[in-house]
């Protein structure tokens, strides 16, 4: 699906990107203006913190369902709720089968299409408090029990940089390039 | 009205009429006599005593001395035009009562996903890296040294009109169309710093990032965006607004506001999407069988008529009808106007300058005669893409999608003048 997309969007927007290569550009860079400066492997590893479907950036660590359940008990369930169905911030759990319907739920089980973007977004963004406060073992345990409790993966089974990014997600082909303009002309 | 402007604004919000009377009463009092005028020449204009907030004017302005200088300008305290908070998250500009197309950057609508950082522009770095020669930082300063490049652009946030998908929620412009604002955007050609840095030939997504507490994060298609997408640091002639991504920001005119990432801290280049949560769980589309759609950039056409608009209250006469269209594909080439809930069109003026992917100022004169009537708006880019009735829009995407809903907007008059929000 994403090489589809990559493809697909590539083609629709037209390339325009071979600047970037070529004889004429290396000489450009080599007389550029001069101005910033390399960085350090300790400031590209400081904020390189994005994790791609293929697992690229998952960090070493584990965790399990039964883990991570005290975890979102007392830094997750006051915003998402005891069984992170009742809110009042985002659901994150149920919703299989109600996408096509006149009350749709998107929730982590019946729309996310990627594990792997769970880490990233628990680990850069919560808990809304204390954003990146989690280690990662305790990353890993919370998105085990949130994948538990939405049926994606059993109890016990334990998640780590090797296993996520093999997880199926019930949503995973859920997701099309975007065809506009797709509105009739009158 | 006339005794209100010419003896000082109400002191600030109750509302009251015999409380502002009594306050007026006082001021006029307290300018009669000697000890006031005195105070007035010493002291410029008149701050009233115990409570009251805001500056009197005199009677007669050019019997009285003004106003100093100050350091950094204030609009006039008899102006009240504010954003309008939607949540801790957004607040909404005021569209309904500003002129020309120029949003001040004070009542630019606001998203923020975890609050406004606080940085400070010295320790501010921006780091670009993945698929590039080298990786890179840059300061502030090294970004503002570069040749600047700057433009008129609209922002809009993709949810600009989403509480419209299924009912006439909003009550007035503001709140209807209150999350899109245009700027002057002064800054660094993505294309600049790239060349600079220098990518690798296979590099065709880009990961920008910013510093907030969401750490928000969107992946771009390079090809799309490399010639268009600024850095900016400025905003209408100074630094950008806290709110609006101080010290630096991604622009992509014509873009969905999520992608133009506020307090930039870092672009990653690489092969493919990112799949962030923003672009995966957040900002796509859902369709009627349950499918969505992903990567919708672009905001479509579409106008909304300001004056008279939702909330306001009109008499029979003449009535200059006012209002902004805009589209993200380029330029503003015709607006039309219906007052029998788009049976008929008019063509209204375009009100110059006319620029692409910036709201556009439309007119139309009009004498209400009083009846009862449906008022909407409908514009066409000069790409030919014409902004969709409701009808033909919902019947492509049905009422889930949350995001991009781009209507004709209908506005009922009463034959009480009354003006309110309506699905027509």
């Amino acid at each position: 699906m994403r090489n589809i997309l990559t493809v697909g969007l590539t083609t629709i927007l037209g390339a325009g990107i071979l600047w970037a290569s070529g004889a004429a550009d290396q000489q450009e860079r080599t007389h550029g203006y001069g101005l910033g400066r390399p960085a350090t492997d300790q400031e590209v590893q400081a904020w390189n913190i994005d994790v791609a479907p293929t697992g690229e950036g998952l960090p070493a660590g584990q965790g399990t369902a039964k883990q991570g359940a005290a975890l979102f008990a007392a830094r997750c369930a006051t915003c998402h709720g005891p069984t992170g169905q009742e809110g009042p911030m985002d659901r994150l759990v149920g919703g299989a089968g109600t996408l096509a319907s006149q009350q749709p739920i998107k929730t982590i089980g019946s729309y996310w299409p990627y594990a792997t973007t769970l880490y990233d977004y628990v680990h850069r963004a919560m808990p809304f408090p204390a954003p990146q406060s989690l280690s990662p073992d305790e990353i890993y345990s919370v998105v085990a029990w949130l994948l538990y409790r939405n049926g994606i993966i059993a109890e016990d089974t334990v998640l780590d940089a090797r296993s996520l990014p093999g997880i199926s997600m019930p949503n995973r082909r859920g997701f099309f390039p975007d065809p506009r303009p797709d509105v009739p002309k009158p | 009205m006339t005794k209100r402007l010419q003896e000082g604004g109400s002191s600030g919000g109750n509302g009251r009429p015999d409380a502002e009377s009594e306050s007026l009463l006082n001021r006029r009092s307290l300018l009669a006599g000697t000890a006031g005028l005195v105070s007035a020449m010493i002291m410029g204009p008149i701050r009233p005593s115990a409570g009251a907030t805001t500056t009197v004017s005199p009677e007669d302005p050019t019997l009285v001395p003004g106003a100093a200088p100050t350091a950094y300008g204030q609009r006039s305290a008899f102006e009240k035009a504010v954003r309008l908070p939607r949540s801790w998250w957004a607040s909404l500009t005021p569209v309904q009562d500003l002129h020309g197309i120029l949003t001040p950057s004070s009542l630019h609508f606001e998203r923020h996903h975890n609050g406004v950082p606080t940085i400070q522009p010295a320790h501010h770095r921006l780091l670009v890296h993945g698929m590039v020669d080298q990786p890179w930082t840059f300061t502030l300063d090294d970004l503002k040294r570069f040749p600047a490049v700057s433009r008129l652009a609209f922002i809009e946030c993709s949810g600009n009109s989403a509480i419209e998908w299924r009912e006439p929620t909003g009550q007035t412009a503001q709140q209807t169309h209150g999350l899109t604002s245009t700027s002057e955007w002064t800054g660094v050609a993505l294309k600049t710093l790239l060349r600079e840095v220098g990518i690798h030939p296979e590099a065709s997504w880009m990961l920008a990032e910013g510093s907030d507490a969401a750490a928000m994060t969107r992946s771009l298609p390079l090809a799309s965006i490399l010639e268009e997408a600024i850095l900016c640091y400025a905003q209408n002639g100074e630094p950008l607004r806290p709110e609006q991504g101080y010290p630096l920001r991604l622009l992509i005119p014509g873009w969905e506001g999520n992608t133009c990432i506020k307090w930039l801290r870092r672009l990653k280049l690489g092969r493919a999407p990112f799949m962030t949560r923003e672009e995966t769980s957040q900002y796509t589309d859902l369709m009627p069988d349950g499918t969505a759609r992903q990567f919708t950039m672009v905001m479509e056409a579409k106008s909304v008529i300001t004056s008279p608009s939702g909330g306001q209250h009109i008499q029979p006469g003449f009535l200059d009808i006012r209002g902004l269209a805009w589209s993200g594909r380029g330029r503003i080439a015709l607006v039309e106007v219906s007052m029998d809930g788009g049976r008929s069109w008019q063509q209204a003026a375009l009100q110059e300058p006319v620029m692409p992917k910036c709201h556009t100022r439309f007119h139309l004169p009009w004498r209400w005669n009083g009846e009862d009537m449906i008022l909407q708006s409908r514009c066409l880019d000069d790409t030919g893409y014409r902004q969709p009735d409701r009808a033909t829009l919902v019947a492509v995407r049905g009422v889930n999608s949350v995001y991009h809903y781009n209507a004709i907007q209908s506005w009922h008059i009463g034959a009480d003048g009354q003006v309110s929000n309506v699905h027509a």
